[in-house]
């Protein structure tokens, strides 16, 4: 069977990897089992599961060498020999904090929220979302990859779908069909890339790293292949005009879909430019940089001004998404260490912060059933708790100095105006409307007299601010002492940065004086060599 | 990869008939007279009786057609009755599809007609011997044979077609389809004909022979107008655009059990024959014909997605699916076609027969819910509203069904779907790989509207009780089992698929 046997760290070491992918499934499994008429054990088993989910990213976290920049906790097995597929999952300094955030996030989002009706199928549903989530980190074959990157859809469907709000059946196929026309390019393409790799590897094989480290393409084909993989990326991200699905399922999908949306999945575009993307295909990334670098600051500065426009709290939070993650498409586009970490950083502050927002929103619409900005005010009177974790949550999505929004956005400006100083100049305006769109917003919200709706909006209680903590924890914890996550993901960003310039005419500004207070020391080991040795006797 | 085995490995005595490798075939024949004579002569059987005999004789065919593989795999693929039959995996491989399909069907039918004045032996009989021209077609190794397979399957189907003696809607899809049918099969027949006054036989070996071995350039065109009128009756046969017209009608208008039928070892079956005549028979031809299996590919893919999203009836709506299922058999078709005749036969072979079989699978389990669901009624999308709340687990397997229809990871759809493209991507067919995959997504819009109507719809109140016979429940959760089952570990049938060969 499939179950993970083997694992190349460490010779018979426990799988880890595999059981995060396998302990949600079966979670969701044995939640089918339970009765209908008392979803609280349905409720114990799912926070059971993620729990232990979530136990386990922090123990591989705990593992994790930072020293070394290649895949570690690899475990790789046959599962489709005659086609070439592989069981092969790993995760390095780019994964690393993605696995860890969903892993957390997922237990969160089941605690803290209430689908206020079918709660078996819904929790199923989730359990089975984190999986698929989780396998896309994880995985290290291309098949592998888009069994799960297209396996999330069908979950998420259903979650917006049965749980969300008025126009949900709508905003479910939108966004299912956009996200599958997306995957059939990128299937042919890793279909392709597989065969045509096999003139240099004398064999079928989908396992990504033996390409990229084995296979060579011809310029032309490569760029093509890309472009393959670039477009379901690119949807998913979504980088602009492909965005049209994701306020309308951000928008519509019930709060823990809209968390578990914006927290994780987003990213499963911005990283697989990164780990599929760049790693690849590098000359074709690079060839194609300025048009990414273009559509990610049109992303910017259009999400912004789009969000400052809107008049529904949640489409707003949905809009500034866009925008953010323009900042990480630039980041890496621009091809320095600074910037790549940045956006990989990123990646996980954006997470915490807009999966916060959503939280804090839905709680908002849990209050008062309404989420439009012009019948809000005031909150600040009679909840200033609430509204003093929003405006925490709302400043680190901003960017403001000592959170966590500001590292990820700093190196990322910062690497990028190296590499792209003119794209980089018009983000920065993207910073100052972010500032305003949110800001306007939590003064509409908050501030003021409370008219007589929102004079009983009731304050934060007690298990909603428990699920906050957590999020307000990786706002403040990141944002004071960033050291820790960056020199996890700095030498697996620098490996990946030079395997794209080896395969480029990439010339990388020389960083040395530059680097400035984001200054990272790498352990003193060099352990990329010893990981090599391992990974070909795996 | 596989080869392309020679078919003079083993030799037959002449005059020899090994009647071990025929045993499927005599089995179904066989069964088919007994319920019928039996039946005849014998009062009513107890309930169920019929069905169950059906599906052990179709069961029985199956193993048989396994046994036989072995043999093969051990002594090379060889031809049966002085050259009539081929004698190959390839060829055991729809065995199996075809009487996988009658067995699921057998069961599916049982509660469907039984207490009705169809029930009786007749409907299973038929089943049998549409089955038994089903493998015939699929291995005939002569164009007559072939013709005479097809006959038999078309025959058996326009009758089944028509069974619904209270329904005109079933008297109606009947006709079309004999009408239609009969002027298709005219054309096949008369491009065996011109194939035949092209190559002086209608042998698909010696016709390799003859074509390998004196091209005469006059008859060119006596050959290319014969492989136009064979491909118009493959065509229609296996239901690709533009000659899928009859498709809608006579899948809606037929009882729903044998809508499922057509679908599945009516396919398997065409798609055979298409892989004998064209593939195996006329490699020569291929760069005439496979531009053509490219456009029929696409207009298939084309219009069968598009035309599903708007259609308001379920079974109409799987008629045009199965329209651009058989695109996407096509490509696998077109990717084959790059290497025919040639010693490696490449994947597309491959990828079509594991198509065809997870398909069989995927489309009598969902031809299956809407038989339970509607009944002998109007099968419309408003029907299936609240199934999830009526009948939680019906709703789960169609929804297995429906999602493997569209592609999705760790069903088998998937896999079938991921053979025929990787098949056509290594052909470097790029374009018509991508332009498949875009269908899938415009295809997937329908049945996301049939989970939508079952998932997120509250029950009319007028909603009529479903109830979910054994015999029924059995097929679907078997068929919905193997979906998810191959799909989370395929390997084993890959590996089998793999194995086919073709006699040549």
């Amino acid at each position: 069977m499939l179950a993970a046997e083997t694992a190349a760290h460490g010779g018979g070491a426990f799988p880890v990897l595999s059981a995060l992918i396998f302990v949600p499934m079966i979670g969701a499994v044995a939640i089918l089992f339970t009765r209908k008429s008392r979803p609280e054990y349905a409720k114990l088993l799912a926070l059971l599961f993620s729990g232990t989910t979530g136990a386990m990213t922090l123990w591989v976290l705990k593992e994790f060498d930072r020293g070394n920049d290649g895949f570690q906790l690899v475990s790789q097995q046959n599962w489709i020999e005659r086609w070439g597929i592989g069981w092969h999952l790993g995760v390095d300094g780019i994964s690393l904090f993605l696995v860890v955030l969903t892993g957390i996030l997922f237990p969160l989002a089941i605690v803290g929220i209430d689908p206020h009706h079918d709660e078996k199928p819904y929790l199923a549903w989730l359990l089975m979302l984190e999986a698929g989530v989780l396998g896309s980190f994880l995985s290290l074959d291309l098949f592998l990859f888009f069994l799960f990157f297209e396996i999330v859809l069908v979950p998420m469907y259903f979650l917006i779908g049965g749980w969300g709000y008025e126009n949900r059946e709508y905003a479910a196929t939108k966004f299912y069909l956009y996200t599958f026309l997306g995957s059939a390019f990128m299937l042919v393409s890793l279909i392709a890339t597989a065969m045509l790799a096999r003139n240099d590897l004398g064999r079928v094989t989908f396992d990504l790293v033996e390409i990229a480290e084995g296979a060579s393409f011809a310029t032309n084909t490569s760029r093509w292949l890309f472009f393959g993989f670039a477009v379901a990326f690119a949807v998913k991200v979504p980088i602009f005009p492909l965005h049209t699905w994701l306020p309308d399922a951000h928008t519509q999908a019930p709060t823990a879909g809209s968390v578990v949306l914006a927290g994780v999945m987003l990213k499963l575009g911005t990283y697989g430019f990164l780990r599929f993307g760049l790693y690849l295909f590098p000359e074709a990334a690079v060839w194609s940089k300025p048009l990414w670098l273009t559509v990610a600051v049109i992303g910017i500065i259009y999400g912004a001004i789009a969000a400052t426009m809107q008049k529904d709290l949640k489409r707003l939070v949905a809009y500034s998404s866009i925008a953010h993650l323009g900042f990480i498409v630039l980041g890496t586009f621009a091809f320095t260490s600074q910037a790549v970490s940045g956006s990989v950083l990123q990646m996980v502050n954006h997470g915490v912060s807009t999966g916060a927002l959503f939280l804090l929103v839905g709680m908002i619409y849990e209050r008062r059933k309404t989420r439009q900005i012009a019948e809000l005010n005031g909150i600040q009177k009679v909840a200033p708790i609430f509204a003093a974790g929003f405006m925490l949550v709302m400043l680190s999505s901003i960017g403001v100095p000592g959170l966590n929004g500001f590292i990820g956005e700093y190196l990322i400006l910062l690497g990028s105006f190296q590499t792209a100083r003119w794209w980089t100049v018009v983000a920065t305006a993207g910073v100052i409307l972010a500032a305003l769109y949110l800001l306007w917003a939590y003064q509409r919200v908050f501030h003021g007299e409370p008219d007589e709706n929102n004079q009983t909006f009731p304050e934060l209680k007690f298990r909603e601010g428990l699920v906050l903590l957590p999020f307000l924890v990786a706002i403040v914890f990141t944002g004071v002492y960033p050291k820790p996550l960056l020199d996890r993901i700095e030498p697996s960003v620098d490996r990946l940065l030079a395997h794209v310039t080896e395969n480029s005419d990439l010339v990388v500004p020389e960083f040395g004086t530059q680097r400035g207070e984001f200054e990272v020391e790498h352990g003193g080991e060099e352990a990329g060599e010893e990981l090599e040795t391992e990974e070909s006797e795996g | 990869m596989n080869l392309l085995a020679q078919a003079d490995l083993l030799p037959p005595a002449s005059g020899e008939v090994l009647w071990f490798a025929l045993s499927p075939l005599l089995v179904l024949v066989g069964g088919a007279l007994f319920l019928m004579v039996v039946g005849a002569l014998t009062p009513q059987w107890p309930k169920g009786g019929y069905a169950f005999a059906s599906a052990l004789v179709a069961g029985a065919a199956g193993v048989l057609a396994i046994v036989n593989w072995d043999d093969i795999s051990d002594r090379g693929p060889t031809t049966l009755v002085s050259g009539a039959l081929a004698f190959d995996t390839f060829a055991m491989w729809s065995t199996i599809t075809i009487s996988v399909a009658a067995l699921l069907v057998s069961l599916l039918t049982d509660q469907f007609i039984r207490d009705t004045p169809n029930d009786g032996p007749e409907v299973y009989a038929l089943y049998l011997v549409a089955a038994t021209g089903g493998i015939v077609m699929a291995s005939a190794n002569d164009l007559i044979v072939l013709f005479l397979g097809l006959e038999t399957l078309s025959l058996a189907l326009y009758v089944l077609a028509a069974s619904n003696r209270r329904s005109d809607a079933s008297a109606e899809s009947g006709l079309k389809y004999f009408i239609l049918g009969g002027f298709a099969s005219a054309f096949f027949l008369y491009g065996i004909a011109l194939v035949y006054g092209a190559t002086g036989t209608t042998n698909i070996s010696e016709m390799v022979a003859s074509l390998a071995g004196n091209i005469n350039a006059d008859n060119d065109a006596l050959a290319l107008a014969g492989i136009a009128f064979l491909i118009v009756g493959l065509g229609f046969k296996v239901a690709a655009a533009p000659f899928h017209v009859w498709v809608p009608d006579v899948y809606q208008g037929a009882p729903s059990p044998v809508t499922a039928f057509m679908a599945s070892a009516g396919k398997a079956a065409a798609f055979g024959a298409v892989v004998r005549v064209l593939v195996v028979g006329l490699p020569f031809y291929k760069d005439d014909w496979q531009p053509v299996i490219w456009v029929l590919a696409l207009l298939s893919l084309i219009v069968g997605s598009f035309l599903a999203i708007v259609q308001t009836n379920v079974k109409r709506m799987l008629a045009y699916s199965s329209v651009s299922h058989a695109g996407f058999l096509l490509v696998g078709v077109e990717a084959a076609a790059h290497t025919a005749g040639e010693a490696e036969i490449g994947m597309g072979v491959s990828a079509v027969q594991l198509y065809l079989l997870l398909y069989a699978v995927l489309v009598i389990g969902s031809f299956g819910v809407v038989t339970i669901v509607a009944g002998d009624d109007d099968a419309t999308i408003g029907s299936f509203k609240g199934l999830a709340k009526r009948k939680p687990l019906l709703a789960v397997a169609f929804t297995v069904f429906l999602l493997a229809q569209a592609g999705v990871p760790f069903t088998s759809g998937f896999i079938a779907k991921f053979g025929v493209i990787q098949s056509a991507v290594e052909e470097r067919s790029y374009a018509i790989a991508i332009i498949a995959m875009v269908a899938a997504v415009v295809a997937a819009f329908l049945y996301l509207r049939i989970m939508v109507s079952m998932w997120l719809h509250d029950a009319d109140d007028d909603a009529k009780s479903v109830s979910v016979p054994l015999s029924a429940g059995i097929a679907i959760g078997g068929a919905a089992l193997f979906t998810l089952a191959v799909g989370v570990y395929p390997s084993w049938l890959i590996d089998l698929s793999d194995a086919i060969t073709l006699t040549r």
